[in-house]
């Protein structure tokens, strides 16, 4: 074994000492701060673009372009992003729905809301103003499907993610959630794609234009009439679940894109 | 003391293997080995952190008082951890969402303390770097091992590419649901470890104790 390197290079008292263990503790927070930080600030950059490009493949994925054919730059020229104010529904000019971070907005009291907790269905205490819709069209612009960012509480973390609606407003092309903390296997099933795939075709409104979805522990009958507004719960999670439940029924009711819905409605019929 | 470089990097692989041998890092071996591309990166991750923080904890275990070292090692461990979880974020930002929170339990993983406390408080940087290389390399090793097995049998794919056709796109395979699922990963682990002393008896632990029989108490009747 080598000598042991000199200790009066960093203190004259001894090793055991308090003065030293004091000395010792000082010396190795600080150099672990500065590496912690230092990286922390140095790699922000990379992993915000590497975020925003993430959000875009996304919105392709849950739109279901990939699976008519397209490729992902098609798939991107048929994506409409705009701002709406979720308050009225009205298309707000002047934020870039590119750069637009759902989350920091959702915390940021400049534009967002506090919502009661009666109102507050999805456990997200704030709600923010404006928030991006993507709306998916065909070869000649016509309007095929609506995108809309969502998001609740699970039973860990906030689960982000996409609804993506058919033309009719109605039916459900896909729900994906991007970023989320649910525990791997049981709530992290909300990423299977085998689960992800029962959503589609469900219905989230009735006759009526009420919000009836519906996920379920009984084992979903596709011939009844309410088979198609109910989707089977993950096995093992039951609060993930419910949480995916209450974010639809929050983002679809008059506090989350009901404003927004029923305009659009009206401009189509 | 002249340190047999080659040895200390190689004898952790098959014959001081901190899983196969010393039966540590399970929880993570059982979590990130469903496909190959989580599993290997998170055997650089390991490996990078378990080298490095040797390395580091070797190079104050003369400055540190005996009285805070486990919290010294910790606080290198855990900065190490999170920037190597940062990197990952950075580079591979799809993988990082899949391993989700199983780079920032690196921290808790007994190979990385462990070898802290067993090799580099008492050796040089050097040689304490290499050894926390060759613990590494011998959790990959296992790791790789199970999840190839994993990845094959359970979604018939090889990082990603299929390799067996799978009955539900029109191939032959009907791939194994079990494998995919964490308690495989311990059937595994549990085989390698039958297989591995096996072939080489001198890893089978001594049994702690031995039943001992006590004659019959004699009753007068």
């Amino acid at each position: 074994m080598s000598a042991p390197e000199s200790d009066s290079a960093v203190s004259a008292a001894p090793v055991e000492s308090a003065r030293r263990t004091l000395l010792v503790t000082l010396v190795l927070c600080l150099v672990c701060s500065v590496v912690v930080a230092g990286a922390a600030v140095l790699l922000r950059p990379i992993q915000e673009t590497n975020q925003k490009a993430d959000l875009i493949r996304n919105v392709i994925a849950v739109s279901g372009l990939l699976k008519e054919g397209l490729t992902e730059e098609q798939a991107l020229k048929r994506i409409d992003a705009h701002m709406i104010e979720l308050a009225t529904g009205d298309e707000v000019k002047g934020i870039d729905p590119d750069t637009f971070n759902i989350v920091k907005a959702g915390k940021d009291p400049e534009i967002s809301t506090e919502l009661t907790r009666r109102e507050d269905v999805a456990g997200i205490r704030r709600e923010p103003r404006y928030l991006p819709v993507y709306r998916i069209v065909g070869t000649n612009g016509e309007f095929k499907k609506l995108i809309l960012p969502v998001y609740g509480y699970g039973l860990w973390s906030t689960m982000y993610g996409f609804l993506a609606l058919e033309e009719d407003l109605r039916t459900v092309q896909g729900l994906r959630f991007y970023q989320h903390a649910e525990t791997p296997g049981l709530g992290g099933e909300i990423d299977n794609p085998k689960w992800r795939a029962q959503w589609t075709g469900k219905v989230l409104f009735d006759e009526n234009w009420k919000v009836q979805i519906e996920v379920t522990k009984v084992a979903v009958d596709s011939s009844s009439p309410e088979g198609h507004h109910q989707v089977d719960a993950l096995a093992g999670a039951t609060i993930t679940s419910r949480g995916v439940e209450n974010t639809l029924k929050f983002w679809l009711s008059d506090k989350g894109y009901g404003p927004y819905l029923s305009r659009l409605r009206q401009e189509r019929s | 003391m002249s340190y047999q470089h080659k040895k200390i990097i190689f004898e952790p692989i098959v014959d001081n293997n901190p899983v196969i041998l010393q039966v540590l890092g399970i929880c993570s071996a059982l979590a990130v080995t469903s496909k190959l591309s989580t599993t290997i990166t998170m055997c650089l991750a390991l490996t990078i952190v378990t080298a490095f923080s040797n390395a580091a904890i070797s190079l104050v275990r003369n400055h540190t008082p005996s009285s805070i070292r486990i919290i010294v090692q910790m606080t290198i461990i855990s900065s190490l951890v999170i920037v190597t979880d940062q990197f990952i974020k950075a580079y591979a930002f799809s993988i990082s969402k899949d391993l989700s929170v199983f780079v920032g339990l690196i921290i808790t993983n007994c190979i990385v303390m462990g070898r802290a406390e067993a090799y580099a408080m008492k050796h040089p940087p050097f040689p304490s770097f290499l050894d926390g290389l060759g613990n590494g390399l011998g959790y990959s090793a296992l790791l790789m091992v199970v999840g190839v097995i994993r990845e094959l049998f359970g979604s018939g794919s090889l990082f990603g590419y299929p390799i067996l056709p799978l009955d539900r796109d029109g191939g032959w395979y009907v791939p194994n649901g079990l494998l995919l699922l964490p308690p495989s990963a311990f059937f595994l682990i549990g085989m390698i470890i039958w297989v591995v002393r096996s072939w080489k008896p001198a890893q089978v632990e001594q049994p702690e104790y031995k039943i001992y029989h006590a004659p019959r108490p004699e009753v007068a009747s």
